[in-house]
């Protein structure tokens, strides 16, 4: 081969097939060596009592339910207030407003800037907000809101993206056949963006679930069973952070706390994958 | 409309020895239309007859689609449109702001050059329209959709896989689906935008044949730059031109008269193949 007209050439596409390869195996390294040393960590700890009692000795024995209920039921507020915000206004921007003018690319922007706003300063605006002028303290409600307003951004622009990237033609189809904007928004426009939905429905149920920060500020780490979304509340990653950080003696049962978050969310992104393949067409 | 224009009205002049012979179901009068401000068409003055194939034929960029886009007012999507002068279906100026635009696209239907079905089963791409348009039994609109899928002769090819997705259709199959989707509606005008181009030639001649024999019960205006198409199909022609950066018309008349003596030089010059 080095006989070749262009070896040069050749040798430069090796090369690129190698680094990107390798590139790509690197990343893939790291994310089972993360996965598989708390699986390996946690996995032998974790029982049907752990997932089922209630945390003791500030988390060191016992179990995790109400950590996992009050989880579920932050996301839960979360995604009961980000869901028909976001499609609301994805819907706005993308169906409604015009699309050259100045408004459009203003808000798209400040959406931009607001999903790259650190957590911590959410957790901040949370807490004075929602806790605190609002009257809501720590709580549940609370949690939940502020977590809705994190992922909101991701939500509408992933969404608006979608409904931007379907081509006009589908528009002017919907318009030529009479159907009402209402019609074509709902029943052809939205299905045909829901991988785009789903994909950030997954990137922002990821970035909730795994939240510490915002957390720790409005619904706060109380550990007991929570009763309604008015009481103190403590989130899978509060828990973990907590036992890793604080609890001397908490390695064991923040390693299996890691296992159940890391299992929730494969379930969750699993989910949401086979609702959005039911809207797919089945083949191209 | 302006004085000059009434005496200018040139084109149409004397397009009918008998204007009775057909009667007129959608005539535009002085359609102007412009995109950010810059004209491209100027004062096209047409009429359309009931059950025949016109056919609007010139150059690219001469307005062909744009025209037509004017006629069921889908011109009204399209940033920067602005239209001027009258379209009068039946005798109704589409343009007033009395009009009602789901009904003129029920009766005003419309095929585009590349067949879009929604991303959804075959039955329900005309399943919805036909529930948005009012048609509340289940059983009727089976029975409205196998009938227009006969009609395109479509029904054959797909009747044991009504569930799948429309998508898995090839091209000329789903031109044909967007028609009979057209159909299903009962529209009394069909426009299409080159409907045969983005097609193989076998699918091609399918549609060609269907367009043909829709003839007899709709009345259609077909958009294309295939000379021989027009010929074959059309009973009569309208010739698109572009003079001055503006596209105009510059001939209409009944194709036989069209093809054998046109009466423009740039028509005969365009018909044989010197300009265009």
């Amino acid at each position: 081969m080095s006989h070749s007209a262009f070896p040069l050439t050749r040798f430069r596409d090796y090369a690129l097939l190698f680094v990107s390869w390798t590139a790509a195996g690197l990343i893939v390294f790291f994310f089972l060596w993360i996965v598989a040393d708390v699986l390996w960590s946690g996995l032998p700890s974790l029982s049907w009592s752990f997932l089922t009692t209630t945390p003791e000795d500030a988390g060191r024995s016992g179990g995790i339910s109400s950590i996992i209920i009050a989880t579920l039921m932050i996301l839960a507020v979360c995604l009961v207030v980000a869901l028909p915000l976001a499609l609301g206004s994805a819907i706005y921007l993308a169906e409604f407003m015009r699309q050259d003018g100045r408004a459009v690319s203003v808000i798209r922007r400040s959406l931009d800037v607001l999903a790259g706003v650190p957590s911590i300063v959410i957790g901040l605006f949370g807490n004075a907000f929602f806790a605190i002028a609002l009257g809501m303290g720590f709580s549940i409600l609370s949690g939940g809101l502020t977590l809705a307003c994190m992922v909101l951004p991701i939500l509408i622009r992933m969404t608006e993206e979608g409904l931007r990237s379907l081509p006009q033609s589908v528009r002017l189809n919907c318009a030529a056949l009479g159907l009402s904007k209402w019609t074509m928004i709902f029943s052809v426009l939205l299905p045909a963006a829901m991988p785009a939905i789903a994909a950030g429905l997954i990137l922002g149920i990821g970035r909730a679930i795994a939240e510490t920060a915002a957390l720790i500020f409005t619904s706060g780490y109380v550990d007991r069973m929570p009763e309604s979304i008015m009481d103190s509340g403590r989130a899978l990653s509060v828990h973990i952070y907590d036992l890793s950080m604080n609890v001397p003696g908490g390695d064991q049962n923040a390693y299996a706390s890691a296992t159940v978050l890391v299992l929730m969310l494969l379930m969750i992104n699993f989910t949401v994958m086979l609702i959005s393949r039911k809207y797919k067409p089945q083949q191209e | 409309m302006p004085l000059d224009n009434v005496f200018n009205f040139s084109p149409n002049a004397d397009l009918d020895p008998c204007p009775n012979a057909a009667e007129t179901i959608i005539e535009t009068r002085n359609l102007t239309l412009h995109y950010h401000g810059k004209p491209a068409l100027q004062d096209i003055s047409l009429r359309f007859h009931k059950n025949e194939v016109t056919a609007i034929i010139g150059p690219s960029g001469c307005g062909k689609s744009s025209f037509l886009k004017a006629i069921n007012r889908l011109s009204d999507l399209i940033p920067g449109c602005r239209v001027d002068g009258e379209v009068c279906f039946n005798g109704q100026n589409i343009f007033d702001l009395r009009s009602d635009l789901m009904t003129l696209r029920r009766n005003v239907g419309m095929v585009f050059q590349k067949p879009n079905p929604f991303a959804m089963s075959i039955l329900r791409n005309i399943d919805l329209p036909l529930k948005e348009h009012g048609v509340k039994d289940k059983d009727e609109r089976r029975v409205i959709i196998e009938s227009v899928l006969q009609q395109v002769g479509l029904w054959d090819e797909v009747r044991d896989r009504l569930h799948d997705s429309a998508l898995m259709l090839s091209g000329g199959q789903q031109q044909r689906l967007c028609i009979a989707r057209t159909l299903a509606l009962s529209p009394s005008v069909l426009l299409m935008d080159e409907p045969c181009s983005a097609l193989d030639p076998i699918s091609s001649a399918v549609v060609e044949d269907l367009i043909k024999s829709l003839a007899t019960q709709y009345t259609v205006i077909l958009v294309t730059h295939n000379l021989a198409q027009a010929r074959r199909i059309s009973d009569r022609v309208a010739l698109f031109w572009v003079l001055d950066n503006v596209g105009c018309m510059i001939e209409y008349a009944r194709s036989e008269k069209f093809f054998n003596s046109p009466k423009h030089s740039l028509s005969a010059a365009y018909i044989e193949g010197r300009r265009g």
